[in-house]
């Protein structure tokens, strides 16, 4: 392996002859990196995995994970990568522990292995507790560990999360983020990760793709992608409205862009908290009173709507994904089925 | 860190995990076990002692001899005790009953995306087809078991050359036609992604089925052409053989072609269900 978990190039799938899901992805993930793809439901995301998992083949192009090829060496792929479905997989009937032990039984790992390796997941996504409860009690948090422990029965190099958090509430999400981080911290895996929320890529990821209409619109790490769009962005406003004072304010050192906009200034600049008090101290040189004042740094969010010129946006999707997608979203939300 | 490869790779393996889930859902779940035993208690109940053809003859505005009227019970289905001729018949039905829903499961899996997660595992493709195969072949001969079992508390009588060990030869038989017959349910459901369709196929041939075959009614009173798709349809060749050995006099000849029609019957959809699974289960 040349230190490249997953190396795409020109993946393509078109669905019913004129559906391209996916158009013409490469990009390249390295060893030990959790990379994201990012983009609103129906961008191509989950097709995109499909295809890198063996479970749907290409119209064109082709990729590798762990060095093995997806068309040619199929097998070899399925034994060395973990896979975490948007759904809940998991077999409400029987028991967490029966789940994982089921998940050993689908790579052929002998009973001695799979025993001890389910009790040591167990651990560590605190379901010890529960292991012999039926999977239909859990709550959508214990389910989605389960799943996490279900995909990493087989220790994968690569490990497959699509929409690791779908439907999650917000505090279950960042719950699930810190067992995602911790499992990475302890198996030490290359994670290949979907979803559609902005503040889970950031939070996760070592390097994002944006996505959207089956294309890969941008590729990088959330704070360059953040940095790219030029830097935090200020307003303020002045006692005086009828003055324009842009003039001053671009003289600063660091600022990049002033725009007036109905008596508050909008100003780029780099290193925002640095920034501020030297602009604070040219206005006031120059006699005039600042009323208020804010800092924001750039989001995920103004990165995507920069390079998709839109907010996230939910599209239409197939009948059958948008049923399956239900069923999940009401196990996320409690035990009853 | 990573030691996958102390994964043995047997192929038996993941047919036993994916069959024993779909029994567990079975046997762990009270309700439905006790439901799936109590229902063929009641249809052979029912069935058997409901339709009373030998009160028919009994029961005549003009009194037929008792002699006479076994002998038109014999000749008609080759027994002189309808119960018995039926309860045996109902072996094969409850397979079929069974069976039929073996592909239900398959839909399910594909909508609530267990059969991708199971896709993206080395697991051979043949054995997600064969595991449901096999969880309703087990299921459905425990069933008849206790079919068989019951209809001999209530009044099944033995034929003459019946022995114990014939019961080996009757659930060869019934795990024959019950092979083939889920592999064509797998089969149906193999592409399918609604259980509506599932239903409707499923109601479309159940009943014809079973009336197409010698399973309530001997078939050479049959018309023409019901007959001759009665002696198409493999269930027909299980009831004679399984009646062959509990019933009737043993034909040899006769056990034999139906033991090599339901061979045949179960070797080429078994085959074409592993097949096709391998073609079709990935998109």
């Amino acid at each position: 392996m040349s230190g490249d978990a997953l190396v795409v190039e020109g993946l393509t799938k078109v669905f019913n002859k004129n559906l391209v899901a996916v158009d013409h992805v490469s990009f390249t993930v390295k060893e030990g990196e959790i990379f994201g793809f990012l983009g609103p439901n129906g961008a191509g995301k989950t097709t995109t995995i499909n295809m890198l998992i063996t479970i749907l083949k290409p119209n064109e192009g082709n990729a590798s994970v762990c060095g093995f090829d997806i068309l040619k060496h199929s097998s070899e792929v399925r034994n060395c990568i973990g896979v975490v479905p948007q759904e809940y997989t998991a077999d409400e009937d029987l028991t967490g522990l029966e789940n994982i032990l089921l998940c050993a039984d689908l790579y052929g790992i002998p009973r001695g292995v799979s025993k001890k390796r389910a009790e040591e997941l167990l651990e560590l996504i605190e379901l010890t507790k529960f292991k012999d409860k039926q999977v239909a009690t859990y709550s959508g948090g214990m389910r989605r560990r389960l799943e996490l422990a279900c995909g990493l029965i087989n220790r994968p190099h690569v490990f497959f999360l699509d929409e690791p958090t779908l439907g999650l509430d917000v505090q279950t999400r960042t719950a699930t983020w810190n067992y995602i981080k911790l499992l990475k911290k302890e198996y030490g895996m290359t994670i290949f990760m979907t979803t559609h929320y902005l503040e889970e890529a950031d939070m996760l990821c070592d390097r994002v793709a944006i996505i959207d209409h089956g294309k890969i619109v941008t590729i990088g790490n959330p704070a360059e992608l953040k940095e790219r769009l030029g830097g935090d962005i200020m307003t303020l406003s002045i006692k005086d409205s009828n003055v324009d004072i842009s003039s001053v304010i671009e003289k600063v050192p660091r600022v990049k862009e002033v725009k007036k906009q109905e008596g508050t200034y909008r100003i780029k600049v780099e290193d925002g908290e640095e920034t501020a008090p030297s602009i604070l101290e040219a206005v006031r040189t120059e006699g005039h009173k600042v009323t208020r004042l804010s800092l924001t740094k750039p989001t995920l969010d103004e990165v995507y709507l920069e390079y998709t010129g839109r907010f996230m946006r939910e599209e239409e999707e197939a009948k059958e994904n948008i049923f399956a997608q239900r069923i999940t979203m009401r196990k996320a939300r409690g035990g009853q089925r | 860190m990573t030691e996958h490869n102390d994964n043995s790779q047997n192929p038996m393996h993941g047919l036993w995990a994916l069959t024993n889930r779909e029994l567990k859902k079975w046997y762990k779940n009270p309700f439905l076990f006790f439901m799936t035993i109590i229902q063929p208690i009641i249809w052979i109940g029912l069935f058997g002692r409901a339709m009373n053809i030998s009160g028919i003859l009994t029961n005549t505005p003009v009194p037929i001899p008792p002699n006479l009227s076994n002998q038109i019970l014999e000749k008609t289905f080759g027994t002189s005790d309808y119960f018995s001729f039926m309860s045996v018949g109902m072996l094969s039905f409850v397979v079929l009953f069974t069976t039929m829903f073996s592909g239900m499961s398959i839909v399910w899996d594909r909508r609530l995306g267990f059969l991708n997660k199971v896709l993206s595992t080395p697991v051979a493709r043949g054995s997600i087809a064969m595991s449901k195969v096999l969880s309703a072949v087990i299921r459905s001969l425990v069933q008849s078991a206790i079919v068989l079992g019951f209809a001999f508390l209530i009044g099944l009588t033995f034929g003459p050359d019946f022995t114990p060990l014939n019961l080996l030869g009757v659930f060869a038989a019934l795990f024959l036609i019950s092979l083939g017959l889920s592999s064509i349910f797998i089969l149906i459901a193999i592409r399918s992604t609604r259980w509506e369709t599932q239903m409707a196929v499923m109601n479309l041939l159940n009943l014809p089925l079973l009336f197409a075959s010698n399973t309530l009614f001997p078939i050479n009173l049959m018309p023409d052409w019901l007959q001759a798709v009665a002696k198409i349809n493999p269930i027909t060749y299980a009831n004679d053989a399984t009646r062959q050995l509990i019933l009737y006099p043993i034909d040899t000849a006769k056990l034999l072609f139906d033991f090599a029609y339901l061979g045949a019957f179960a070797a080429v959809f078994t085959a074409v269900g592993i097949f096709l699974s391998w073609r079709y289960l990935s998109k």
